[in-house]
């Protein structure tokens, strides 16, 4: 693993479990691969601090953050929702590391600059932290929902100044009614690797799918705030997750031999998300998956891989995985950390007939996803014999990996009469935060069982 | 006392006689091959015990039914193997009484430098820094997959065979002197137990204690078989050992079982031959006068061989089973109970000790079919027979590693140069 003098890339290491025997005649690879990165503390993206608790000289942070804050009319119903969202909005600036470049947009069918102003973004000190609040008391509700404008002037202030990492805060609260999927669409494909951008939405007039969609494209994380007085809690742990940061763009690298297909490539831990379309070819048999930016954190993907046979007593390496991090400049990208996935057949059916433990717990988790997911359109679409099986494979898989908090949310949809058969009755009566909470939170994993 | 290697073919890396002007299995034109000082390097160090390693590098047999594997005559990296002997400076380690000591192990690393080699798979894409084709991504031949070592008056050969993907045996052979100062030649081959975890590791651990011990007992006027039998409890206590290291992550499905290995070892002597074993691998005995009938010298700790021995079964019926191969003994911090056999002999005439893991001997069972292989100047040619022996089991399906040591007896004089 490289070391690199630079404080505030993190080291990466990267490990893969899996099984490398295949049997005669097989072609089929899976690994996990769990992607850690330390030691780079979290510091917001600049050098650490001295002693004294003060920036080292010289050593601006290296971030910037915009929150985008839904000013909809709808905002004002209940009149909480507008309050609880300034309040958040102010908790968030408070999290703000000092120097670190920041501003705060009104979002509603256009988007509007409510602090700094004039295409700029503030450098967060006591003194702008405290007018950014004092215009957050200006902010008024009024006006329809076009999330495209709000991402397209976040993009535009992100830019503005010269950092390595662009971060943005998304909170809505209703439908993007004033344009169309299409144009939120193109505006996703346009932002997608210049900044990261985590996605809320409060009360639950909202869209579970577009939520969870900003999120996924622009590589940040979803959640619904039912109750918006849990606001303030939600955008101070966002804030802070995002001040510990320390390195964007980083890449996940796969080599596969000649003659091989990718068979798919995901994210499995924290979230499920697929990668596997997100490829761009990087040199003779290798393409890039993007993972977005990194603070000291730890990541599984799951890789399958088709390898030509090779025949028994034979040994392949079946995909190399490694962290990229782009040169500043387009030269040759840093290989951060890499592992290796091998292929090894042979005779020996006792190897080759295992199950690497981690495979088929993260196979299980996706299905996990999945299963929630359809489980969740069939109920909505009427289908109430598709939604019990469903929903009902989803409680036992929940139940087996041990996927507690899945379990608890799958609860609330379904009468469990037994979780490890995976028998269940859909409750008569749905709280819609219930079923939506579900929804967003689908895709969360834990990991296996040590 | 020398050290010698034999030079490879760069296509194939089939291991070449002197004056060969073609590979004699792949046909490509190695009188070109020049030799490559980085081969050397790249594990010069092989051997705790400071024997000169000859640097044969990837030495893989060539496959006869995969084409995967290569004919033809790439520039592949190669060097023709330097001889080293104790005058130029390759230090004997275990000195006895006449600094006429010398070990030669197999590889130490089982990894080996890989830069900048073109693939034996695709003959298209460079090794990796892993020892994989960038381009095919087929794992490169590995020094231990083939190796073979020649002192004077003993040598060896090991090779992965056709069905595994790793070569888990291992053997040391040596020579040394008694206080008399006649000579001592000895040879120990072990095999892992691929059930349990680093097999590899197991062999290697086990064939070099037993060595180190036996090197530095015969010396001492020990009594051979009892050296033997210390040379086998130290061998078990270096396995034992293994099981205590963290485990590798590579191998995380195979992680229960405490590495183990079989141990078979043959020291000729001042007139005696001494061999001990722990498990299936065996000694032969093969009189040069191949009117007069060899022998085999160890019992299988097997499940056939014990049920032969309680008159269970009639050996057919008993080595057809499928639990023939099962083992009763190993060493391995797992074993039962550790049973070193020894046996000492006085051959009436000479001959040589084929000393094998069952790579070979699952073709060669009885004594008499070995003896019809074996070259008749056996023991003029030790590594010529061994390697006659290998090619054998190879060309008869390979379906295990396979590793002889051809042990001459009597300990022959006459070459005694370096003494």
């Amino acid at each position: 693993m490289a070391n690199f003098s630079k404080s505030t890339v993190p080291q990466f290491s990267v490990e893969v479990y899996q099984n490398e025997y295949l049997p005669e005649g097989g072609r089929e690879v899976n690994a996990i691969a769990t992607v850690t990165a330390t030691g780079g503390g979290t510091s917001g993206g600049r050098p650490l601090a001295d002693a004294a608790g003060q920036p080292a000289p010289g050593g601006a942070p290296d971030a910037a953050v915009v929150i985008m804050v839904d000013s909809s009319g709808s905002m004002e119903y209940p009149p909480t929702k507008m309050r609880n969202a300034r309040d958040a909005t102010a908790a968030a600036i408070d999290t703000l590391r000092d120097g670190v470049a920041f501003a705060v947009i009104a979002g509603t069918h256009q988007a509007a600059e409510v602090y700094p102003g004039g295409g700029r973004l503030a450098q967060a000190s006591p003194t702008t932290r405290g007018q950014a609040k004092e215009a957050l008391r200006r902010l008024k509700s009024g006006g329809g929902t076009a999330i495209g404008t709000w991402l397209r002037l976040a993009d535009r202030l992100l830019y503005s100044a010269d950092v390595a990492i662009r971060h943005g805060i998304l909170l809505t609260d209703g439908r993007n009614e004033h344009e169309s999927p299409e144009d939120l669409r193109a505006t996703l494909d346009a932002c997608a690797g210049r900044f990261t951008c985590d996605a809320r939405g409060v009360g639950t007039d909202w869209e579970v799918k577009e939520v969870t969609g900003i999120a996924s494209a622009l590589l940040g994380s979803a959640d619904i705030v039912a109750d918006p007085a849990g606001l303030t809690a939600d955008f101070t742990r966002m804030m802070e997750t995002a001040m510990g940061k320390e390195v964007a763009d980083v890449a996940l690298r796969v080599w596969t031999p000649q003659g091989a297909e990718i068979q798919f490539v995901k994210q499995v831990a924290p979230t499920v998300e697929d990668l596997t379309g997100r490829r761009t070819e990087a040199g003779p048999r290798a393409g890039d998956y993007p993972t977005g930016s990194w603070g000291d954190e730890s990541r599984d993907y799951h890789v399958c891989v088709r390898v030509p046979d090779a025949g028994v007593g034979q040994e392949m390496l079946a995909a190399r995985v490694a962290l990229v991090l782009p040169a500043p400049g387009g030269g040759a990208p840093r290989t951060l950390a890499q592992g290796l996935v091998r292929a090894v057949w042979t005779t020996d059916m006792a190897a080759s007939t295992q199950i690497n433990p981690q495979v088929a717990h993260y196979t299980g988790q996706a299905e996990l996803a999945r299963a929630i997911q359809s489980g969740l359109d069939a109920r909505k679409s009427g289908d109430v014999d598709g939604a019990t099986a469903r929903l009902g494979r989803a409680v036992q898989l929940a139940s087996a990996s041990g996927n507690e908090d899945t379990a608890k949310l799958l609860a609330k949809v379904v009468d469990v009469v037994d979780a490890v058969t995976g028998t269940v009755r859909l409750k008569a009566k749905v709280a819609e935060a219930d079923e939506m909470t579900l929804e967003t939170r689908s895709t969360k994993t834990v990991r296996v069982k040590k | 006392m020398a050290v010698t290697g034999p030079s490879r073919c760069p296509g194939c890396t089939e291991p070449l006689e002197p004056g060969d002007n073609f590979c004699g299995v792949c046909g490509a034109d190695v009188s070109a091959a020049v030799p490559d000082g980085t081969a050397a390097g790249a594990y010069g160090a092989a051997g705790a015990f400071g024997a000169a390693p000859p640097p044969a590098p990837e030495s893989r047999l060539p496959d006869g039914s995969d084409s995967s594997r290569g004919s033809g005559g790439e520039a592949g990296a190669d060097s023709p193997a330097p001889v080293a002997d104790g005058s130029d400076g390759a230090a004997p380690v275990a000195d006895g009484p006449d600094g006429a000591t010398a070990r030669a192990d197999g590889p130490a690393d089982p990894r080996e430098s890989f830069a900048a080699k073109t693939c034996v798979a695709c003959r298209t894409g460079t090794v990796d820094q892993d020892g994989y084709c960038e381009h095919c991504g087929h794992a490169q031949p590995r020094e231990r997959d083939h190796f073979e070592r020649e002192l004077e008056r003993v040598a060896a050969v090991s090779d992965r065979g056709h069905r595994h993907h790793r070569n888990e045996d291992f053997f040391t052979v040596a020579h040394t002197a008694l206080s008399d100062g006649s000579p001592a030649v000895l040879a120990v081959v072990c095999d892992g137990v691929s059930s349990a975890t680093r097999p590899d590791e197991a062999s290697q651990a086990a064939a070099e204690t037993a060595a180190e011990s036996l090197l530095a007992a015969l010396p001492r006027e020990a009594h051979p078989q009892q050296a033997m039998h210390d040379a086998i409890l130290a061998a078990a206590k270096s396995v034992d050992a293994l099981a205590e290291e963290p485990e590798h992550p590579r191998d995380p499905y195979r992680q229960q079982n405490a590495p183990a290995c079989t141990l078979v070892a043959a020291v000729a002597a001042a007139g005696v031959l001494t061999v001990g074993w722990v498990g299936d691998s065996r000694a032969y005995w093969i009189p040069d006068d191949r009117t007069a009938p060899g022998a085999r010298l160890t019992e299988d700790d097997s499940w056939a061989a014990q049920m032969v021995a309680n008159n269970l079964m009639s050996e057919a019926e008993a080595y057809s089973d499928e639990r023939a191969h099962a083992i009763t003994g190993w060493l391995g911090a797992d074993a039962y109970e550790l049973q070193p056999h020894t046996a000492a002999f006085r051959p009436d005439r000479p001959g040589v000790v084929v000393v094998c893991t069952d790579g070979l001997w699952n073709y060669t069972e009885a004594a008499a079919e070995l003896a019809a292989l074996l070259p008749p100047d056996a023991g003029e040619r030790p590594l010529h027979s061994a390697r006659t022996l290998v090619r054998h089991a190879l060309d008869s399906g390979g379906h295990d590693n396979v590793t002889v040591a051809v042990v001459p007896f009597p300990v022959p004089v006459a070459g005694a140069v370096s003494a």
